[in-house]
């Protein structure tokens, strides 16, 4: 980017009334809007002085038109000296601190005198005589929002002023007092902002809405008019008292108008007034709203779906898209051809000339402007394949919640991106939306294609694994393929890379069982080991030897055990592919997971995927042993509860009898479900729900449970559910009832559907779901905030050490031994592996 | 050899002692895992501090708002998910549930021993060992009928109740197994609220801990507590004070002090993410606990702590409290430089942090000499091959930013000096 200057400081102070007044071009006297005519008063708070805020016109100050003027301030002289209402409490502690005759600070020993003090002088400690003069001083008292007592004596706007003037810099500067003057605290002079920040909207009739400062400027110019000509006429004092409340009220209200004891100031039709502090505050205020939110040009958004078949870094992006956002092209002796090619395709929108002047292409003004095309033009042109482009979905939790892909135009209207991609992103094609961004300059593209691409960030810095692997239905392909008894032979493995859209040459062999078409695009120098997400968890673990065909084994880059599942290559959790970023570079890692993922899409396609309700049915013995396991520990309960209404019942340590009980009977019923998802593991049959737990791809054993044999217990913030009518859960069941049945216990699968009241359970369960979610994201939402907020200028230094924007060091050595996670194994440095993969 | 992490060149000793390998060999190792961990460092400018706060708080949309679990295999209640991460970060003067794991030293690793402590630890109220209580109001006091059999077996007698029952301005008198409670002033209207603070009050054990469980772990037994008391625990006799652990941060720091604190909100923060099952690299607590004990005490992540206290006016202004911070600093006349990231994001500035850090301007090599790549407007300043040319970025020559770069650039070499 170039910078031509450059803001290095700002700096903060209070407005004095000279600054006010030599900034201003224009001294209102006027509460009039515009006259007869519909043309601005001059003298009023719309005069055209002040800016300008309809198009064609021009500033009689600096002449420019709509976007080049800022716009000019104005002011008002005030009848009588106001409070500034944000400064409230430091008038109040001023008038405190200072001395009411000589009007030095109390606190500050006369010079040569200074004693060490005693104790630390609090703002509550004042001297009552001052050290200076000597003079006794009386109390001062503030009652909001903006009257100050001195011993029951209401002071004088005036008198603040006065006394204020008094006080010397040199003691101000010595209390911290750095801004400016005290008594410009006291407003004399009110500025009248520019037009151009309270702009007037005019409706379809032809009428002028103005803005919500506008009216209160009205407000303000008004009675300061009238308190003016009041004084002037020498009214009596009640009449100038009420008056000068009411500007003071207009006054404050303009700044801010969520005062604690100030009625609020309303608009006609009963909405309060925006004063300029809830301008600034807040989500949607100037400081979070526009200045740290800022709105682009160039982006889209639109529906996400799948499509496994281009690369985890493309982004499939509509006709109809890339045919609105454009990419600035500078026109150069070397690319003017290819320019020129473009405007033949009708893929430029817009043209800049030298000049500056942006002029939309249309067919009519084609010709010319090709003709007259030459360097220092730029053209505004569609996008293409290749282009890089920012893809984006909310809530943007993370960085890898904003990655760049490359462009891939395809028809229809819809984003497309590879399943492969949906973790780093949380996304789903539920009906997700996600954005795009198409970068305007060469340096952001050159930024994106080195460091936001997906393939630079399949590692996760949060754990140091990978975050983009395979999912779903890819993993069930692989797992399928990996298994043992997968036996291709040649014609079926060439269409197998042909639907994979694999362009690879077969050794000269018969048959390629699923191990060795695996190995084809795995590194030679990979040696690894690992247990599969397919692991029993067998008592004692044969390790190679695995039964199950559980233990991966890869050496030199060929399979020579094991079925490969979400361990292996899945997103999270894949060891191989956190393993790859140490022996390949990252577009080598990306091909990995482009080809396995299309080689597993592939072959689930060819072999055929699905489940039916049949596939949950288990064998007639099967049931009768599940039966009698949920029978047992529903009667065990019973007994529990017998034990309980008589009293000898065994207390857990630290629990009342009944929490006793209830956690006693949560076991019970907890052990029996757990049996049974024993029993449905040894017998469900090796059809395609048991792969898909299996291997990771979806779902787990308990889902396979519920289905199949028994839903289990259902709960309410962790216990059994109590709540509903008294003494009872649902009027159908006996007061006093504790059985399982009658407080959420589900006993029956949902292949052989529940009872009404089993249903009931289940929904109560779903529905505190819900709510949890919606309370977890709000809190956690708001943690993020605070903990963004407080890390957010922490980075690495060149010594290694982790400072603070203002260089204080958090720590000497980053991460206590410079490893970044995103770049480490697991959050370790595994040399070890690391070089015997070298030597082997 | 130095170079390398601690951590690392121990594993490395161990490899090489373990396997006879040769002087060349050795080196040739060294030199790969030298690579190696240069390849895995941090690049300076990394924005650690961003990657931190989304790396924990991601997961932490994930938590569950569950709040209780029982510790291990103790059956403790202690607060967990997102609630404890959140008392963790806003520092709590207090947990919800605070608890020790307290470990005996070796002489006293048997059941009896290990009974007798926990017995001791736990905090006996007059509630636990008073029987029945009547309110004699024509008397004016309050009779409490005492559980001689349990006041036996705590090794109490009523004598010794009454010492502890020391209310303000009331008399306590033993009659038998009975215990009277007077006060000095006739003083019927808070007859009844000084019965309910009669059996709050404090008779045995150590104040605060409510409850205490004894379990073997890994073949030793340990206590596990409710409530937490760190210094009245260490005086007592056999446990091993070198090893107790508290979850309650401010106790730590105020009795072992805040390396310890920083060590214990750590070990919380590590431990309630990992309860959930969510895996998140340890350095990025350890920053975050480091970021909140810098200054020696513990700040709290948010408007009062951290947040509060950020040095640029801006910063604090965009985070909460706006008309507070701007007004505030108009009075001291403060001065942000516009150093952090924030302040930069609001002037439409580039941030200083990653690539944005950059002082150094290099012309494009070909360029060099070329007046009128130069001097060309603004808008064309920018050279542009056709196509999308993958080739390394070019950065222009400016002379502006130069100059106001150098002059950064030295400040802190001043102060230095």
């Amino acid at each position: 980017m170039i910078m031509t200057s450059k803001i290095s400081e700002i700096a903060f102070g209070i407005m004095s009334p000279q600054a006010i007044k030599s900034l201003a071009r224009v001294r209102v006297v006027s509460s009039d809007l515009y006259d007869a005519d519909g043309y601005p008063v001059e003298g009023g708070v719309m005069d055209p002085r002040l800016g300008v805020i309809d198009p064609g016109l021009h500033c009689r100050t600096c002449g420019g038109g709509i976007g080049e003027c800022m716009g000019h301030f104005g002011y008002l002289e005030l009848a009588k000296p106001v409070v500034h209402v944000l400064y409230t409490k430091t008038i109040y502690q001023l008038l405190r601190m200072t001395c009411r005759k000589c009007g030095r600070i109390l606190t500050i020993p006369p010079e040569g005198k200074e004693k060490k003090p005693k104790k630390k002088t609090s703002e509550k400690t004042v001297p009552s005589r001052c050290p200076h003069c000597k003079a006794q001083q009386k109390k001062i008292t503030f009652v909001k929002p903006y009257t100050y007592y001195e011993d029951k004596n209401e002071l004088s706007s005036e008198t603040i002023r006065g006394r204020f003037e008094q006080v010397p810099d040199k003691d101000l500067r010595k209390i911290g007092f750095r801004g400016g003057r005290p008594e410009w605290l006291m407003v004399t002079l009110f500025p009248i902002p520019p037009v151009t920040m309270r702009p007037s909207i005019t409706l379809e009739s032809g009428e002028r809405s103005e803005d919500d400062l506008t009216h209160k400027l009205v407000d303000v110019v008004r009675i300061n008019q009238s308190l003016k000509e009041n004084i002037d006429i020498g009214a009596p004092e009640f009449i100038l008292n009420d008056l000068w409340e009411l500007v003071q009220y207009h006054i404050s209200t303009y700044f801010d108008n969520e005062l604690t004891g100030v009625p609020l100031a309303r608009h006609r039709s009963g909405r309060p007034l925006k004063g300029l502090v809830q301008r600034l505050k807040a989500k949607e205020g100037r400081i979070r709203g526009n200045l740290l939110g800022k709105r682009v040009n160039f982006s889209a958004r639109t529906v996400i779906s799948p499509d496994p078949k281009i690369s985890i870094n493309e982004v499939g992006v509509p006709e109809t898209v890339a045919k609105e956002l454009t990419i600035p092209e500078y026109v150069t002796p070397p690319n003017i051809k290819y320019v020129k090619e473009l405007f033949g395709l009708d893929k430029i929108n817009y043209v800049v000339r030298a000049d500056g002047r942006r002029i939309k292409v249309t067919i009519e003004n084609k010709k010319e402007l090709m003709s007259n095309l030459g360097p220092d033009w730029i053209v505004e042109r569609q996008l293409h394949d290749g282009d890089i482009v920012l893809f984006n979905r909310q809530p943007s939790l993370h960085r890898i919640s904003i990655m760049a892909h490359r462009v891939r135009v395809m028809p229809h209207k819809t984003f497309r991106m590879n399943p492969s991609v949906c973790p780093p992103y949380n996304a789903d094609f539920d009906g997700d939306e996600m954005n795009l961004h198409a970068l305007q300059t060469q340096e952001s593209r050159t930024e994106a294609t080195f460091l936001m691409d997906v393939k630079h960030n399949i590692i996760s810095p949060k754990f140091g694994g990978p975050i983009i692997g395979l999912d779903l239905d890819q993993i069930s392909g692989i797992y399928i393929l990996t298994m043992k008894k997968t036996v291709l032979n040649r014609e079926e493995t060439a269409q197998l890379f042909s639907d994979a859209g694999i362009d690879i040459d077969l050794p000269d062999m018969e048959k390629f069982t699923g191990k060795e078409i695996f190995s084809f695009f795995l590194p030679k120098n990979l040696n690894i080991d690992f247990k599969a997400h397919a692991c029993r968890n067998c008592d004692t673990c044969k390790k190679q030897d695995c039964p199950y065909d559980c233990w991966v084994i890869i050496e030199k880059g060929i399979l020579k055990r094991g079925v490969v599942d979400k361990a292996g290559v899945g997103a999270e959790n894949g060891k191989i592919i956190g393993r790859l970023h140490r022996l390949v570079d990252n577009e080598n890692i990306k091909d990995f997971i482009d080809s396995y993922g299309r080689l597993g899409t592939a072959f689930l396609m060819k072999r055929g995927f699905s489940l039916g309700v049949s596939d949950l049915d288990l064998p007639d013995s099967a049931y009768k042993i599940i039966r009698e396991e949920i029978d047992k520990s529903v009667k065990e309960s019973h007994k529990l509860i017998n034990q309980y209404n008589k009293r000898e019942l065994t207390i857990l340590p630290g629990m009342t009898q009944e929490e006793s009980l209830e956690a006693q009977i949560m076991n019970v019923l907890a052990s029996g479900v757990s049996r049974v998802g024993d029993i449905v593991s040894e017998n469900i049959d090796n059809n395609d729900i048991f792969f898909m737990s299996s291997s990771g791809a979806k779902g787990s054993l308990i889902n396979t449970t519920q289905m199949a044999a028994v839903v289990g217990q259902e709960t309410i913030l962790g216990k059994r559910i109590k709540r509903g009518y008294l003494n009872r859960t649902l009027p159908h069941i006996k007061p006093h009832d504790l059985s399982p049945r009658s407080h959420g216990f589900v006993s029956k699968g949902f292949k052989h559907g529940l009872t009404p009241f089993e249903l009931f359970w289940n929904i109560m369960n779903g529905r505190e779901g819900l709510m949890d979610k919606s309370l977890r994201t709000r809190k956690s939402g708001y943690m993020q905030r605070r903990l963004v907020n407080a890390l957010q200028d922490l980075k690495v230094n060149y010594d290694g050490s982790i400072r603070n924007a203002h260089n204080q060091v958090v720590q000497f050595t980053a991460g206590e031994d410079m490893i970044d996670p995103s770049k480490s194994d697991w959050g370790n440095l595994d040399w070890r592996e690391f070089i015997e993969t070298q030597a082997g | 050899m130095n170079t390398l992490p601690l951590k690392i060149r121990e594993e490395l000793d161990g490899y090489f002692t373990q396997n006879r390998l040769s002087e060349e060999k050795k080196r040739d190792i060294l030199n790969t895992v030298k690579i190696l961990y240069a390849k895995s460092s941090y690049d300076p400018e990394e924005p650690v501090g961003v990657v931190t706060a989304q790396s924990l708080s991601e997961p932490a949309t994930q938590m569950t708002m569950r709040t209780y679990h029982f510790a291990g295999t103790a059956g403790i209640q202690v607060t967990l998910g997102l609630p404890r991460m959140l008392e963790i970060f806003d520092a709590r003067r207090e947990p919800r549930t605070p608890t020790m794991t307290v470990y005996m030293k070796k002489d006293h690793q048997n059941i009896e021993d290990v009974r007798k402590i926990a017995s001791s630890l736990r905090e006996v109220k007059a509630k636990d060992v008073i029987l029945s209580t009547t309110t004699d109001l024509t008397e004016v006091q309050i009779r409490c009928k005492l559980d001689t059999k349990k006041l036996a077996s705590l090794g109490m007698d009523p004598q010794k109740v009454s010492k502890c029952v020391r209310l303000r301005n009331t008399e306590t008198l033993v009659e038998g197994d009975e215990l009277i409670v007077r006060p000095k002033k006739v003083d019927l209207k808070n007859l009844h609220k000084l019965k309910y603070s009669l059996l709050e009050s404090h008779v045995k054990g150590i104040r605060g801990i409510s409850q205490v469980v004894v379990t073997k772990e890994e073949g030793e037994w340990i206590i596990t507590t409710l409530g937490s008391n760190l210094k009245k625990v260490f005086e007592i006799e056999g446990v091993d004070y070198t090893r107790i652990v508290s979850n309650n941060i401010f106790e730590v720091l105020n009795v072992l002090g805040t390396e310890a604190a920083r060590n214990v909100i750590i070990k919380q923060a590590k431990y309630t993410l990992e309860e959930q099952g969510l895996g998140v690299d340890v350095r990025y607590i350890m920053l975050l606990a480091d970021l909140m004990t810098v200054e020696g005490h513990i700040r709290a992540i948010g408007r009062y702590g951290l947040s509060g206290q950020k040095a640029s006016v801006l910063v604090r202004a965009s985070f909460e409290e706006t008309k507070k911070h701007l007004t505030s600093a108009a009075i001291r006349g403060e001065k942000d430089d516009l150093r952090g990231t924030v302040e930069n994001i609001m002037m439409n500035q580039v941030a200083p942090i990653g690539t944005g850090a950059f002082t150094l301007v290099r012309r494009l090599p070909g360029l060099a000499g070329k007046k009128e790549w130069r001097e060309k407007p603004r808008r064309t300043a920018k050279p542009k091959k056709p196509k999308k040319t993958k080739k390394p970025a070019k950065i222009k020559k400016t002379r502006k930013p130069k100059k106001t770069r150098e002059r950064k650039a030295k400040k802190p070499r001043k102060k230095k000096k």
